[in-house]
């Protein structure tokens, strides 16, 4: 009995044997219907890859106007930063470090924690603080809302609409790019390094 | 059909940063030094806390508006709920049904769960356990989408600022809000799913 190969389900603590799994099979639970498992996931390579990638789009979805407004004559745009800033008002302002977290700070650890840390384990070898990296991209999960944000803007596009002339700006198209591609890469699908480091882990 | 066996049965604990079985006597997970508890400590308590908290606050965050417009001078005041009649008699019933679906039908189906969760694994009830578990997926997976208004507020903040002629401030309401979002979501993380299933070991 090889005790760290169980898999155990997180919803209803049942205990499984572990079953290679092809790419879009999917694994529940018998017991509680949760899923246990995914299938097929992204090698390290390409893992790494995606995530230099959002490091680009990321730079360019916080640089440039997520959308821009004109109103008789006079234009104004925003970005990201800026519309956490509008928050920062006097006694609200605790809701603009709550925006910030969500939409910049999180979304930004998670790339550079990814690419810390597969930018070691392409070369088989456990980054320094690897340990710490894991945990903190676990825990920065649940914090992470570019597809809120996404969701919102569009509907700020269509609430200023009927009043004033919206533009979306270069900002939102590489926000919907990152969005896609942080759901890809920040995933539990990075777990698996634990797996594939074993043994180099200091 | 057999079911598995429970991790209890064989003296494992999950580790619940990195999904390692850890033995069930170990304080820290051997593989990621996370601590390790066999149920989430405190579960029910911190979760009563953090969803009562939340209720309270969701009154003020409906009741105090959102946001301030002034258009050429004509400053109006409002609530989460206006802003949605407003998109429903201006004719765009799916914006308005979207803000309506993130602000305020996600936030209460929230507490309706939360609460049910809570109640019923207080009493041990063994009542439709794979349903609740479901449910408690569900609050977890659309939970967040609630920060939509907060961050519609920031955009439409950022955006319109001409001095004289129109600007748009976010208010207070939009800070108990957001907070309303942020304790749901900590109440979600603190319930452990699995005492759902305790009652059916523990009671036996």
């Amino acid at each position: 009995m090889n005790k760290p190969d169980w898999i155990i389900c997180e919803h209803c603590d049942s205990v499984y044997q572990p079953t290679p799994l092809v790419r879009g099979q999917k694994a529940f639970c018998l017991r509680c219907g949760a899923v246990l498992e995914r299938g097929g996931h992204l090698s390290t390579q390409q893992l790494l890859a995606l995530s230099i990638c959002a490091a680009i789009v990321f730079c360019f979805a916080n640089a440039f106007p997520v959308m821009s407004i004109s109103l008789q004559g006079l234009g104004n745009e925003a970005t990201l930063w800026q519309s956490v800033e509008a928050l920062a008002q006097g006694r609200i302002s605790v809701i603009a470090a709550v925006a910030g977290l969500t939409i910049i700070l999180a979304p930004m650890l998670q790339i550079i924690l990814l690419c810390w840390v597969l930018s070691f384990a392409v070369a088989g070898v456990a980054a320094p603080g690897f340990k710490a990296c894991m945990r903190a991209l676990e825990h920065l999960r649940p914090w992470s809302m570019l597809e809120v944000c996404l969701l919102g803007i569009l509907v700020a596009i269509i609430k200023l609409g009927g009043m004033l002339d919206v533009h979306p700006g270069l900002g939102l198209w590489a926000l919907g790019m990152l969005t896609v591609l942080i759901i890809i890469i920040s995933g539990k699908g990075i777990r698996r390094l634990w797996h594939d480091l074993e043994g180099v882990i200091p | 059909m057999s079911l598995p066996p429970y991790a209890r049965d064989l003296q494992l604990t999950l580790c619940h940063t990195c999904g390692q079985a850890c033995a069930e006597d170990v304080h820290h997970c051997p593989r990621c030094n996370s601590v390790v508890h066999r149920r989430k400590p405190e579960s029910l308590a911190r979760t009563w806390a953090f969803l009562l908290a939340s209720l309270i606050f969701y009154i003020p965050a409906n009741l105090l508006p959102v946001m301030y417009t002034d258009m050429f001078g004509n400053g109006s005041e409002n609530t989460i709920m206006s802003g949605v009649i407003e998109f429903w008699e201006s004719g765009s019933w799916d914006i308005a049904l979207l803000i309506f679906i993130a602000s305020i039908a996600v936030p209460c189906l929230k507490f309706l769960v939360l609460g049910t969760l809570l109640i019923t694994c207080q009493l041990r009830s063994r009542w439709a356990m794979r349903e609740r578990s479901k449910l408690y997926r569900l609050i977890e997976v659309i939970g967040y989408w609630s920060m939509l208004d907060v961050l519609v507020v920031a955009l439409i903040a950022a955006l319109v600022q001409f001095r004289s002629l129109s600007s748009i401030e976010p208010r207070l309401g939009i800070l108990f809000f957001g907070l309303v979002v942020v304790l749901t979501m900590l109440a979600a993380m603190s319930f452990d799913p699995r005492l759902i299933w305790d009652a059916e070991v523990e009671d036996a």
